[in-house]
């Protein structure tokens, strides 16, 4: 039977954070050392960018147990609140790292703000329905964005959704966001070692909102919404509370993208549906509601096209045969048995009983 | 003395189907109460309407002097009743303990903040949690499954952990819907004895639907027989059970 203990979350959390400062010493010491490729070094600030999503959907799809087809769509507004902000203090706020940091909040704010405007209406849809509303926010979100000119002079800003020269701008007057060609010049703060503190801080937050009387109300839900109820826990409170916290979360994933590029556009392949899909694959290729997996499978999805660079033509279909085998490693009954027989507990602890 | 539940000329209609009519009831404090009856009487529907699940098409719920009737569950729950199901409504991917936690939500809190953050109140309210859900374990002896998942738990044991979760939440009024439904006589036996021990030590009122005339005629100390909707006998369990109305609608010869 399986046995869960306080002490074993603890140490489950302990080994998670673990892996993620192992991995990034590893790593800095490569990059120090000059093993890693440039191509490879450039992954790496979205590498993080995907772990945070992939965990902060987890919280939506495996914790509060909603699918939500729309988390690229929290990412976008994110991305853009904060290069906005960023683009806006540039000459304001000297010090790098803190206008960065200031960014990151607001990205999250808004994108968590956001979060909680469309959880109000659409969290009291179920199952399907929650996908497809979450599905068209994201990409109405992505349309927006690609109509939206904001401009700044002396005057203060100004606001269109037509075009660049319907915002009239005056004497040394600025375009910040030019529609579809989004926001370019965003100064380039990310950098590997601020994802990975991001990525640590999104999973304090996530496990320790877990492991406490809100998550496990959250997870009440997620079981059982009727005996939820019945015990007195207010379901659309803690429904919002996981949606909002992971939005906000992938409104930060967002910011470390927006400044990792020079060029900001909500184009398809970034903020559109297939962004969406991917983070839902990493979530349920690495275990629904398991972090950990959710870490393991974005990273390992991330890597596998570059890795595979070489095969050129035949590199989706290896990709795609990958993420079948993944699937069954996973969750075929007979190879869990497998994994359970000749798992390196066993191995290790022959001489403990099996139940 | 006041009733502590006082039932008024509750009544719900589904479209043309008058699911409940003219049901009036009076518990009072630290009873047993039994609610018995064939089928399709209306008898879970009632305890829906207890607990705000459903909406009453007329009539008056009093909860020890408050006016309860049409609350959402979850202020009613707040205001002293909780329930157990029919069919168990567990949740499942929780261990034992944090079934028994959840329970607890209303009673000990700490913001989301001081969850996330871990400042002393967590651990401090975490810890008193933890003491009074193995209290209430120990109670209904799952205390050696405390970290078990709640799905794993036998049958049995899955129902106590149900009424574990109940009493966490510290009602006035316990409802409980077929406790003993799928139990064998040996697991009815020992349901009977705890759920007199929980009205004794916990000072419980408790009303409860059941099947098993074994266990009504061993416990309950009123009853209210139920068909199509209407009252069909109330008051002690002795006289109810040898009324020849009783007999024919229910109990058969």
């Amino acid at each position: 039977m399986k046995k869960l203990t306080i002490n074993k979350n603890t140490k489950d959390n302990i080994i998670t954070y673990g892996i993620i400062i192992a991995a990034y010493i590893v790593m800095e010491l490569l990059i120090n050392t000059g093993h890693i490729s440039s191509l490879m070094q450039g992954l790496l600030v979205p590498l993080c960018v995907y772990v945070i999503l992939a965990v902060s959907l987890n919280l939506t799809v495996g914790i509060l147990g909603e699918l939500s087809l729309g988390h690229a769509g929290f990412m976008c507004v994110g991305a853009f609140a904060g290069a906005f902000f960023s683009k806006c203090t540039q000459g304001v706020i000297p010090v790098d790292l803190l206008r960065f940091i200031l960014a990151i909040i607001i990205g999250a704010v808004a994108a968590g703000i956001i979060g909680f405007l469309i959880g109000m209406p659409v969290l009291r849809l179920r199952g399907d329905y929650l996908a497809i509303v979450t599905l068209a926010f994201g990409e109405i979100i992505k349309n927006i964005i690609n109509v939206l000119y904001i401009g700044k002079d002396s005057s203060g800003f100004h606001f269109s959704l037509k075009d660049s020269l319907s915002l009239g701008l005056g004497e040394g007057g600025e375009v910040i966001i030019n529609g579809a060609q989004g926001i370019t010049g965003t100064p380039k703060d990310a950098t590997f070692t601020i994802g990975i503190i991001l990525i640590i801080l999104t999973l304090v937050i996530v496990l320790n909102l877990i492991h406490s009387r809100d998550g496990r109300a959250i997870m009440s839900i997620r079981d059982n919404l009727i005996a939820a109820e019945s015990i007195g826990i207010n379901i659309t409170k803690y429904k919002l509370m996981a949606f909002s916290i992971s939005a906000a979360l992938a409104g930060m994933a967002g910011v470390l993208y927006a400044h990792n590029l020079s060029s900001l556009m909500a184009t398809p392949k970034n903020f559109g549906y297939n962004m969406s899909i991917m983070i839902l694959v990493f979530v349920v290729l690495g275990g629904i509601g398991n972090i950990r997996g959710s870490i393991i499978s974005a990273v390992i999805l991330t890597l596998l096209p570059e890795l595979l660079r070489g095969l050129s033509n035949y590199r989706m279909l290896i990709y795609s045969v990958i993420l079948i085998i993944m699937m069954l490693f996973n969750w075929s009954p007979k190879l869990i048995n497998l994994r359970e027989k000749y798992s390196f507990k066993r191995l290790f602890k022959k001489t403990r009983e099996v139940q | 003395m006041a009733a502590l539940l006082e039932v008024k000329n509750l009544g719900i209609s589904f479209g043309g189907l008058r699911a409940v009519d003219d049901f009036e009831i009076s518990i009072q404090k630290g009873q047993l109460y039994g609610l018995i009856g064939p089928n399709g009487a209306g008898k879970t529907t009632i305890f829906n309407l207890l607990t705000g699940v459903y909406k009453p098409s007329e009539g008056v719920i009093m909860l020890d002097g408050e006016n309860i009737t049409g609350l959402k569950t979850i202020e009613i729950n707040k205001a002293g009743i909780a329930r157990t199901f029919q069919n168990i409504r567990l949740f499942k991917e929780l261990s034992v303990i944090d079934n028994v936690k959840a329970g607890l939500h209303n009673h000990y809190k700490y913001s989301t903040l001081e969850g996330i953050l871990r400042l002393p109140s967590y651990f401090k309210t975490e810890k008193a949690m933890t003491e009074r859900a193995m209290e209430l374990l120990k109670v209904f002896e799952l205390d050696e499954e405390a970290n078990y998942l709640a799905a794993n738990l036998p049958y049995g044991k899955q129902r106590k952990l149900e009424i574990a979760r109940a009493l966490a939440t510290e009602p006035k009024l316990l409802l409980l819907d077929e406790p003993a439904a799928g139990m064998n006589p040996n697991e009815t036996m020992e349901l009977m004895e705890t759920i007199r021990f929980v009205r004794d030590n916990f000072d419980m009122t408790i009303l409860l639907i059941e099947h098993d005339m074994k266990l009504v005629s061993g416990i309950c100390e009123e009853l209210t027989v139920l068909n199509f909707g209407r009252i069909l006998a109330q008051g002690e369990t002795a006289g109810v059970l040898n009324d020849p109305q009783v007999i024919t609608a229910y109990l058969g010869e």
